[in-house]
């Protein structure tokens, strides 16, 4: 029960309290890099989701067999050759959005966020904890580069995943599908956590 | 299990120190922050109630006589108060926002009410949201907002005018802390965001009503841009008197002229400021000028044309974003005025005095620091 419960807690801790991009300030590179649309947030997300479930998973089931002095360079090895199945699968099966995220994808290889995980979850945890933390911060990531490329699309184009939302009256802001829109809208989310996560705490004591 | 749920701890370590500390926090910071406040009418019963030692705006003119209140600029030594200057800064506007209304019409009246009401809107809604006292009529928001209409062009969209209104005072003021905390000028911010948003709409300019008799809206180049794009001089003395394309209240040469010797007269800015930067650009350029005066301008036109005025007389004297040594007001002018030249000969855009601006703005605590005056009768550190 108790495990249960560690698990579940596991999991949801990577959704609020400890989300990447807001709460954490890690793995701001792609965050602000690529999510000048929905559908570019939410594949960035989706890649470095399977390479942090991926990853954690492999170096927990090592964890025991990797040297703690060259310990950086085998996670690199390991995260590198996934993010080179990711690639290569995007360039395959997605071409255009392998094309929009362009060296980003390659660029999840030295992301904080996983190499972060890694090192502070997975090389010390059994492979069930492991799956349960990396599910959660890496569906937490997802969802937060969604929420941050549907804002960025829908003012900076007036449309979500392609559909035109807003009417003709709307006048796109530019800004904000160019990179200082994306540090406007990744500053209001982050005031916004920190607004609400004040208020809870204010009603707590 | 035992080594499972000992380093489960790693992870939990963030989220549960973070409210601790803001606990303390939240025990500690109250009692400086209103210690002062509510006590002080009661007990000490000064005849002003210094409220609160950390608002920039309340003159630091001997508060009291128990503590020294060092805030940030603006700060002055006379009997000068912010709201008198800052109206008269809205004074020595008047000119530049006659000559808009004289020459784009009832265009540019809607255009700057909506900007000032924007603005003073803005600056209350987040002063009441800080729990501070409102402060709307010291005039510093309404300052953002007509200088923010000086810059629009005449055909900018009302919803736009009213995001960039928002934006400059949101932003670009209280975000950093209000009066006196903000780094770049929120006026200029606020048009950087627009040129941003907008960058259509925010360059393209339509003649003014002088020059277009019967059609109202013929659009039309700024004398920088045909000079960029068409390689086209425009007279000099139509610039001057703002018989030309461009943001709205900056055309006018005279108005703008009118308004800072206003303030000069006043003894409101510091003379290195505005000259130094204008004639920082008018050596600059003159340079180039004698190199190949059939492909660049001369001094002259330079001085007249885009924001170069408007930017000199009321943006580079800002109070809160320029520097406050003497060298240090040389070495921002002097970059800002290379800068602006610098884009408006080999940058992409015409204009390049928002940016210059802007760009020093954010050097400003940086030269402050290194250009202190040295404390008289101290010794040179031989380690320094």
């Amino acid at each position: 029960m108790a495990t249960h419960n560690s698990l579940g807690h596991e999991f949801k801790k990577g959704l609020w309290a400890d989300i990447h991009p807001f709460r954490v300030l890690l793995g701001l590179c792609p965050a602000l890099a690529v999510t000048n649309s929905f559908v570019n947030g939410l594949a960035m997300g989706l890649a470095a989701l399977f390479v942090m479930v991926s990853a954690n998973v492999i170096v927990s089931v090592f964890r025991k067999l990797i040297v703690s002095e060259v310990r950086i360079p085998a996670y690199v090895v390991i995260i590198s050759s996934l993010v080179t199945i990711t690639d290569l699968f995007l360039a395959a099966m997605f071409p255009a959005i392998s094309k929009a995220l362009g060296p980003y994808i390659p660029l999840i290889i030295v992301n904080c966020m996983i190499l972060g995980r890694v090192e502070a979850f997975a090389a010390k945890n059994p492979v069930l904890p492991t799956v349960m933390d990396s599910l959660g911060i890496g569906v937490g990531f997802t969802i937060s580069l969604c929420i941050m490329g549907g804002l960025r699309e829908v003012l900076g184009f007036g449309s979500i995943m392609g559909f035109q939302v807003l009417g003709s009256w709307f006048e796109p802001w530019i800004i904000m599908i160019l990179p200082a829109g994306a540090f406007l809208v990744l500053g209001g989310l982050i005031a916004l956590v920190n607004y609400i996560n004040d208020k809870k705490a204010a009603k707590a004591s | 299990m035992a080594d499972d749920t000992q380093d489960n701890k790693t992870p939990q370590d963030t989220p549960k120190s973070t409210p601790e500390s803001s606990v303390e926090k939240k025990v500690t910071t109250p009692t400086p922050d209103s210690a002062p406040e509510k006590p002080a009418p009661k007990a000490v019963a000064k005849p002003k109630p210094p409220a609160k030692p950390k608002a920039p705006a309340e003159p630091p003119v001997a508060p009291s006589a128990d503590k020294l209140v060092v805030s940030s600029s603006p700060h002055f030594l006379n009997d000068e108060s912010i709201p008198k200057i800052m109206h008269n800064v809205v004074l020595a506007l008047v000119p530049a926002m006659a000559a808009s209304v004289y020459y784009y019409g009832l265009r540019a009246v809607l255009l700057l009410v909506v900007c000032l009401v924007t603005c003073l809107v803005t600056e209350h809604l987040f002063l009441m949201a800080r729990k501070r006292p409102t402060k709307i009529y010291d005039g510093s928001a309404a300052i953002t907002g007509i200088l923010l209409g000086l810059m629009l062009p005449p055909g900018f969209s009302i919803f736009g005018a009213i995001l960039g209104s928002f934006f400059a005072v949101a932003v670009g003021k209280q975000l950093f802390g209000g009066l006196g905390y903000n780094i770049f000028n929120p006026a200029l911010l606020g048009r950087a965001f627009l040129m941003a948003t907008y960058p259509v709409m925010s360059t393209s300019w339509m003649e003014p009503r002088t020059v277009q008799a019967a059609v109202d809206a013929v659009s039309a180049a700024t004398p920088l841009a045909l000079l960029k794009f068409e390689g086209e001089f425009s007279p000099v003395l139509n610039m001057f008197t703002g018989n030309v394309a461009g943001s709205m209240g900056e055309t006018s040469v005279i108005a703008i002229l009118i308004g800072g010797l206003f303030l000069r007269y006043k003894g409101y800015i510091n003379w290195k400021l505005p000259l130094g930067y204008l004639g920082t650009i008018a050596m600059f350029s003159g340079i180039f000028w004698l190199i190949d005066p059939s492909k660049y301008a001369n001094p002259l036109f330079h001085l007249c044309a885009g924001g170069a005025m408007l930017g000199a007389w009321f943006m580079v004297t800002d109070m809160v974003t320029s520097p406050t040594t003497p060298k240090g007001q040389w070495i921002f002018v002097v970059c800002a005025g290379i800068l602006a030249v610098v884009i408006r000969l080999f940058g992409g855009l015409p204009e390049g005095v928002m940016y210059s601006i802007l760009f020093m703005n954010a050097f400003v605590p940086l030269i402050n620091r290194h250009t202190r005056p040295k404390i008289f009768g101290t010794m040179k550190r031989n380690s320094h």
